[in-house]
């Protein structure tokens, strides 16, 4: 049996069709122009960066054989064949891997109590004053608009050598990086029980104390977890600029060619920054957790 | 906030506090396994902290002293200064070289992390093995920041902004993998399932089904990599791959401290200008996704 398509009639079809061809005309014309000023863009910044294509073919067999070599131990064997002579150095290692870490957990820990003392004074909702609020902000904008790096350099100046240095340029950063998140979790906050606390007569210490840090609090932790997975990262480099940890013995093996020991310390370094991402992430799991039944 | 201080209502509501407490006691009693639990945690951070600065040598003398000559750099920076016509030429150039590979780096991280991104997501991979295969892959990538990155890559294409390019994109493909995944995780199904039930193929269900939705999160994503890669491309210079860094080093290693301060406000200054254009963009993309959204 056949059946029959009931149509639309040609002339309301044609209108449909012609308003659909051209919403996808102009939609295509601005993705077009779009893309043609990214690749623009694209083409100015690869010159400006001297992108040279050519080298980069030729060389690239140059990055699969050094993995090839760093793989590799002196006596050409591979390095899997004979871990003990791998990780020779494990002790030592190991040892800068937990003063990386500790670097990285005072670094965050001083920068959140720092970001704290900071935050209600820069939101919105909670400033004792608007250029209080003004000055804070600031304040953090350039604490983290400055690359860790940049500070560490400068104190390893000012402070000597080691891990003080790296603590606390880490500890800058991110009283930065916290203060912003911080104060944007308390501008964003339910203000009736702020506004119940001041009727009852409380001051600006037990507005903030009473009515805002319970709403807050989880939240912060779980920012500041997010941050210390950040800054074991970045205490792993702290070495390169001789600020302590780890970074220290992995740039002496890159620049002194100990190949079998740069992977060997580049394993354990993102061993243990997978450790903590998996650690922080099911910590913050349970805190966002107990936050939604509460 | 303005707090009315009415201190006759204050204390008669505390005068009040004793028959309340004796009416109501289960409720304003403090549960002591709560208060244990907080004293734990908090005694946990607070040892730690104290072994942390055991361990990483922190004494008061060292830190006075270290304080004392980081205040005599303060007046030496004063006024900024190049030093020369052709050193500020120099380090514009520099600026323009690390603008250049942050926009350049994080163009490439995000097209190669798109296809990497959808093998990941486990609304869009092709089976469970290679899902859990390229979580993990990116996993490893993310573990090495990008100065680790900058240094292998300086040993296949030498020194220079070209292996700063490949060390931003190589550290950024893991990044943006994870948040791309994630963001294909979070797509409505129903556009897909359309899709599906016109006889699309799988392809045809990502890209016209996925993409459109996560496309604008997506672009946003990018752009405030670009912003905080404009910050960490700063610094990739200081281990030789190139843009302002390699100066800044310099500078601050010859205690140049006029030439430091006059990098550091060029650095802020175009960081402050890159977050404005680029937030005025990602403002744009949002306001269209929502529009299109309703």
């Amino acid at each position: 049996m056949a059946t029959s398509l009931h149509l639309t009639p040609t002339a309301a079809t044609d209108g449909f069709l012609q308003a659909y061809s051209a919403a996808t005309r102009a939609k295509r014309a601005r993705s077009l122009a779009f893309a043609g000023i990214v690749l623009a863009l694209a083409l100015l910044s690869g010159w400006v960066a001297e992108v040279d294509l050519v080298t980069f073919v030729r060389k690239f067999g140059a990055f699969t054989s050094y993995f090839d070599r760093i793989f590799t131990l002196d006596t050409g064997q591979r390095v899997w064949t004979d871990p003990a002579e791998w990780f020779w150095g494990l002790g030592k290692w190991l040892r800068h891997l937990a003063d990386t870490l500790l670097i990285a957990y005072l670094g965050t820990l001083l920068g959140a109590v720092g970001g704290f003392c900071l935050c209600f004074t820069a939101a919105r909702n909670f400033a004792p004053s608007p250029w209080a609020a003004a000055l804070a902000k600031r304040w953090l904008e350039f604490c983290r608009t400055v690359p860790e790096i940049v500070f560490a350099l400068i104190f390893v100046i000012a402070f000597g050598l080691g891990p003080v240095p790296g603590v606390l340029a880490i500890a800058i950063h991110t009283m930065g990086a916290l203060g912003k998140l911080f104060s944007e979790v308390v501008e964003n906050v339910d203000m009736k029980p702020v506004e119940g606390v001041v009727a009852t007569g409380g001051r600006w210490m037990d507005a903030v104390r009473f009515a805002a840090l319970p709403q807050v609090l989880s939240n912060f932790a779980s920012y500041a977890l997010l941050r210390f997975e950040i800054n074991v990262r970045g205490a792993a480099v702290m070495g390169f600029v001789g600020a302590g940890g780890i970074g220290q013995e992995l740039i002496e093996a890159i620049r002194k060619f100990y190949y079998s020991d740069v992977s060997a310390i580049l394993l354990l370094i993102v061993f243990t920054v997978m450790l903590i991402d998996l650690g922080t992430e099911r910590l913050r799991h349970a805190l966002i957790g107990r936050e939604q039944t509460a | 906030m303005t707090v009315p201080l009415t201190d006759g209502l204050r204390s008669v509501a505390l005068a009040d506090v004793p028959r309340l407490r004796a009416l109501y006691p289960e409720s304003l009693r403090p549960s002591p396994y709560r208060r244990a639990l907080v004293i734990a945690v908090v005694a946990g951070l607070v040892g730690l902290a104290v072994f942390a600065i055991w361990r990483l040598d922190f004494s008061l003398a060292r830190f006075l002293a270290g304080f004392g000559r980081l205040g005599s750099f303060v007046p030496l920076m004063l006024p900024p200064d190049p030093g020369s016509w052709s050193k500020a030429l120099l380090f514009l150039h520099a600026l323009a070289e690390t603008v250049a590979i942050a926009f350049l780096g994080t163009l490439l991280a995000a097209l190669l992390a798109l296809p990497l991104g959808l093998l990941a997501a486990r609304n869009a991979t092709i089976n469970r093995l290679v899902q859990f295969a390229s979580r993990r892959f990116l996993d490893a990538i993310r573990g090495a920041d990008a100065l680790i990155w900058a240094l292998i890559w300086i040993n296949v294409v030498g020194l220079g902004p070209f292996a700063g390019v490949l060390a931003v994109m190589t550290a950024d493909i893991g990044a943006f993998g994870k948040l791309f995944s994630e963001a294909i995780e979070a797509a409505e199904r129903k556009p897909v399932e359309g899709v599906t039930s016109t006889g699309g193929s799988r392809l045809h269900q990502i890209r016209f089904g996925i993409l459109p939705q996560v496309l604008p999160i997506m672009a946003g994503q990018v752009l405030y990599y670009f912003e905080s890669n404009t910050r960490s491309s700063t610094i990739i210079g200081v281990v030789g791959a190139g843009g302002i860094g390699l100066h800044l080093s310099e500078m601050i290693r010859t205690l140049e401290w006029q030439a430091v301060s006059f990098i550091l406000i060029l650095v802020l200054v175009t960081v402050a200008l890159i977050d404005f254009v680029s937030g005025r963009l990602r403002r744009s993309i949002i306001g269209t996704s929502r529009l299109q959204a309703m």
